[in-house]
C-alpha cells in the first residue's frame, strides 16, 4: 500500500504546469476571447512537443505507454489554466480508442493529430471544427468521420473558450471500426473531467485569496474578514476531499470492475462539485469584479459547468456508484476492494 | 502508487481479525462516560487489548507497542471497527498525548506515562480550555509557579473529556504574569491530587462525559513538565495537529457508520422517501474520501513529511459527514426516529447527538476554517 506520487509523475506533471502557465496566462484568454477563437495553434504544437499526446498510447503505437493516472496530473494543471485545447478529449479519450480499435491507422502515427469524440450520451461535440477526425459511437461500435464526411453545426456554448457542435454524418460512408469500448472511453473522460475540475477549483480559490489579500474595505484586506476567510477554507476542504479520490480513482482504473467505476464516478462528483464550489465562492469574495467579465473568474465556473454536464449525468454517475454500494460488500476493510 | 496490500498487510489483518473474534466482548459494555462501571468495564477492555499487544500498535516496543507503521495502524483501526470492539476509552492519552510524548518527551518521561497509558492502567483526559479561554486558547488563566523542584498549579479546568473518571489530565498552565502565548508549559496532574475537586458536568445526551477540574495549590514534581517550560503553547499545537489531522477519528468509524445506514435504508426505502437515497450514497461517498485521504497522508508521513495545516481540513470534513451520517438515517426513520432504540438495536439518534459536539470540540470548525485561511492559503490575520 503506498499511496504516494512517484518523482517522475510529480516532475511530469510540474513540466506540464510550467508550460500551461507560461502559455495560457490571462493575456492569452483576452486576447483568444477578443479573436473570439478556442485554439491556439501555436501551443498546441508546444504540448505535442512535450509529448503529452504521446502520453497514454502504447509504445506499440509509437506512444510513451504511461497510464492513467500520469494522464490526469496533465489534466489537472490544463484545469488549473482552463487549457482551451482538446488535448483531454483528443489525447486522453479518442486517440488511445482509436489506437486500440486500428493500431496501424496513420492518425495514431501523427502525434499533433486531433481526434475528438462523440459518445452517444453527449449532444453535442467538442472541438469538432479543429479535429482532424472524429469517432461517432453508434450501436457500441465506433465509427470514424473524416472533416469532409461531417456537416459540423456550431452549438453555442456558455464558455467561450470551447467550442461545441452538432454533428451530422452518414455512418455509410463512415468507417466502421468495429465495437469498441466505450465504457473505457466514458471512465477515462469521467476520471479526467474530474481532475481537470480539480485544477479549475485551485485556480478559482488561489484567484481569490490574491484579490481577498489585496482589496481593501474597512481599512483591512477583506481576506483579513473571516467572512471571506470561511468561504475559501470551506471550498478548499472540497478540493482536499476530491483529490484523492481522483487519484485514487485514475490508479484503479485498470481493475475495470465496478469498484474502480464507483470511484471514478465519485471523483467526477465531488471534484466537480468543489470546481463549482469554488468558483462561486471566488465569485462571491471578488464581489462586483467577480461578476464582470473583465475578472477571469467566470471561466472556471463556466468551465466547471460543461464538465459536470457531459461523459454522464450526475445521477448517473450517482447510480454508479450506488451499484457498489448496494451490491457489493462495503466496510472499511472493502476501501481497496476489486473483483475476484 | 501501490492501492493494495502487500501479503505481509493481509496477513496482519487476518492475524487482528482472528485476535478480535476471539476477544471482543459478545455484549456492548456500557458505556464509559455513563457510569463507573461503563468507564472501568472500557479500562479492563485495554487491558485485554494489552494482553495481546494491540494497546497503542504504532509505539515502539518498549512503551508497549508493536512498532507498526501507519498504514498498520489503519488496518488495525478497520479491523477495530468491523468487529464492533468498545471505543477506546483512553483515546486522549493514547491519540493525543501518547505522540506529543513520543516527541517531546525525555527518556524517563516516556518510560514513565507510555507503558500504563498503553494498557489502560493510566487514564487520561485532556485539561486545556478554561471558561474564559476556549477558542480563544492564549487566554488560558491558570497558572504553574516553580516551587523548587515542584510546581504549584491552581485555576479553573473545563470541558475536560473523561475527567470525571480519569485518573490523570494534560493541562495548559501558565507562569504567573506571563501573558498570551508565551510562558505556557504542559504539566500533568492526577486527577485524585490533593486540591483538585473536578465536577461532572452533563452533556445533551444525558451522559457525564466531560467536567470541570478546580486546582487549588495542587503540587506537581516539575518532572510532569513535557518539554521546555515556556514551550508550552508550542507543544499544544503539535498535539492539536495529531487531533485534528489524523488518529482521533479513523476512517474505520464512518465507513462503518456507512455501511449501517446503507442496511438501514435497504430495509427502510419502501416507506422511506426516494430522495434519500442519495444522501445515503453521498454518506458512503464521503466516509471514503475521508479514508481516502488518510491513506494518502499516512503514505506521505511514512515517506518523510510532517503533518501540517492541512490537517485542520480533516477535522471539518470528518464532522460534517458525521453529522450528515447521522441526519440522513433519522430522515429514513421518519416518524420513529425520536424514538429511544430497541435493546441492542442501533442508537442513531445518540450517534446524532454526539455528532454535534464534533464541530465543537478539538478546536471548533469556526477555528479550524481560520487555520486553514490563514496557514494554507496565507491570508493576513
Amino acid at each position: 500500500m503506498d499511496f504516494t506520487l512517484s518523482d517522475e509523475q510529480v516532475m511530469f506533471a510540474q513540466t506540464a504546469a510550467t508550460l500551461f502557465g507560461d502559455t495560457c496566462t490571462p493575456d492569452h484568454w483576452h486576447r483568444m476571447m477578443e479573436q473570439d477563437t478556442a485554439f491556439d495553434a501555436g501551443r498546441w504544437a508546444q504540448i505535442v512537443e512535450n509529448g503529452f499526446t504521446l502520453l497514454l498510447l502504447p509504445e506499440s503505437a509509437g506512444g510513451l505507454g504511461l497510464t492513467e493516472l500520469d494522464f490526469a496530473l496533465i489534466a489537472q494543471a490544463a484545469g488549473y489554466v482552463a487549457l482551451p485545447e482538446p488535448l483531454v478529449e483528443s489525447a486522453g479519450i479518442a486517440a488511445p480508442m482509436l489506437a486500440a480499435l486500428a493500431p496501424d491507422h496513420a492518425l495514431s502515427a501523427d502525434p499533433a493529430a486531433i481526434i475528438a469524440i462523440a459518445p452517444a450520451c453527449n449532444p453535442v461535440v467538442a472541438h469538432a471544427d479543429v479535429a482532424d477526425a472524429i469517432l461517432m459511437e453508434q450501436d457500441g461500435h465506433a465509427f470514424l468521420v473524416l472533416p469532409d464526411q461531417v456537416t459540423l453545426m456550431p452549438a453555442a456554448t456558455i464558455d467561450p473558450l470551447r467550442r461545441l457542435f452538432r454533428v451530422t454524418w452518414d455512418p455509410a460512408r463512415a468507417e466502421d471500426l468495429g465495437p469498441a469500448d466505450w465504457t473505457l472511453a466514458l471512465d477515462r473522460a469521467a476520471v479526467f473531467a474530474a481532475a481537470q475540475a480539480l485544477g479549475l477549483a485551485q485556480r478559482a480559490v488561489d484567484l481569490a485569496v490574491a484579490y481577498a489579500k489585496d482589496r481593501q474595505q474597512f481599512g483591512k484586506p477583506i481576506g483579513s474578514y473571516q467572512a471571506v476567510k470561511h468561504h475559501l477554507a470551506s471550498a478548499q476542504v472540497a478540493i482536499e476531499f476530491a483529490r484523492p479520490v481522483v487519484i485514487a480513482a485514475a490508479a484503479q482504473i485498470g481493475q475495470r470492475d465496478i469498484f474502480a467505476q464507483a470511484r471514478i464516478s465519485h471523483a467526477r462528483l465531488v471534484a466537480t462539485e468543489a470546481a463549482d464550489k469554488a468558483a462561486r465562492a471566488s465569485i462571491q469574495v471578488h464581489g462586483a469584479m467577480g461578476y464582470s467579465w473583465e475578472v477571469d473568474v467566470h471561466l472556471f465556473l463556466k468551465r466547471a459547468l460543461a464538465l459536470s454536464g457531459s461523459w454522464g449525468t450526475s445521477a448517473f454517475h450517482r447510480a454508479r456508484v450506488g451499484t457498489r454500494l448496494f451490491t457489493r460488500p462495503t466496510g472499511p476493510d472493502q476501501t481497496f476492494a476489486r473483483e475476484a | 502508487m501501490q492501492l493494495s496490500y502487500t501479503p505481509e498487510q493481509q496477513a496482519f489483518r487476518a492475524e487482528v481479525r482472528a485476535w478480535l473474534e476471539a476477544h471482543v466482548p459478545a455484549h456492548p459494555l456500557e458505556h464509559y462516560d455513563a457510569t463507573r462501571a461503563g468507564f472501568e468495564a472500557h479500562r479492563a477492555w485495554e487491558a485485554t487489548l494489552k494482553s495481546g499487544d494491540w494497546g497503542m500498535v504504532t509505539w515502539p516496543k518498549e512503551y508497549g507497542g508493536r512498532g507498526l507503521d501507519l498504514i498498520q495502524w489503519l488496518i488495525f483501526e478497520e479491523e477495530y471497527y468491523r468487529a464492533g470492539a468498545p471505543g477506546r476509552v483512553n483515546q486522549n492519552g493514547i491519540f493525543l498525548l501518547g505522540p506529543t510524548l513520543m516527541e517531546f518527551g525525555s527518556d524517563d518521561q516516556k518510560a514513565r506515562f507510555l507503558p500504563p497509558m498503553a494498557s489502560g492502567e493510566e487514564i487520561w483526559a485532556q485539561a486545556w480550555s478554561e471558561p474564559q479561554a476556549g477558542s480563544d486558547l492564549a487566554g488560558v488563566r491558570a497558572t504553574a509557579r516553580r516551587d523548587g523542584d515542584e510546581y504549584v498549579l491552581n485555576g479553573h479546568k473545563i470541558w475536560s473529556s473523561r475527567a470525571a473518571f480519569a485518573d490523570w489530565a494534560f493541562g495548559l498552565f501558565r507562569e504567573p504574569g506571563s501573558e498570551r502565548h508565551k510562558g505556557m508549559s504542559l504539566i500533568f496532574f492526577p486527577l485524585d491530587a490533593p486540591g483538585v475537586t473536578r465536577n461532572p458536568i452533563r452533556k445533551i445526551n444525558g451522559h457525564v462525559g466531560f467536567a470541570e477540574i478546580f486546582l487549588d495549590d495542587v503540587r506537581v514534581p516539575a518532572f510532569n513538565r513535557l518539554g521546555d517550560e515556556g514551550e508550552g503553547w508550542h507543544i499544544c499545537m503539535a498535539t492539536a495537529g495529531f487531533e485534528r489531522g489524523l488518529m482521533l477519528r479513523s476512517p474505520a468509524r464512518y465507513q462503518v457508520a456507512a455501511a449501517a445506514l446503507a442496511d438501514l435504508w435497504q430495509a427502510r426505502k419502501d416507506r422511506a422517501d426516494p430522495a434519500l437515497e442519495a444522501d445515503v450514497v453521498r454518506a458512503f461517498m464521503n466516509a471514503e474520501a475521508y479514508a481516502l485521504n488518510i491513506y494518502q497522508t499516512a503514505s506521505r508521513l511514512i515517506a518523510g513529511a510532517k503533518i501540517g495545516p492541512e490537517a485542520s481540513t480533516n477535522k471539518i470534513f470528518w464532522s460534517e459527514m458525521d453529522i450528515h451520517l447521522n441526519q440522513t438515517a433519522l430522515a429514513i426513520l421518519g416518524p420513529e426516529a425520536e424514538l429511544l432504540p430497541e435493546p441492542g438495536g442501533h442508537d442513531w439518534l445518540d450517534d446524532f447527538i454526539f455528532s454535534l459536539a464534533g464541530p465543537i470540540y478539538a478546536g471548533s470548525n469556526e477555528i479550524q476554517r481560520n487555520i486553514i485561511a490563514e496557514r494554507m492559503l496565507g491570508l493576513p490575520r
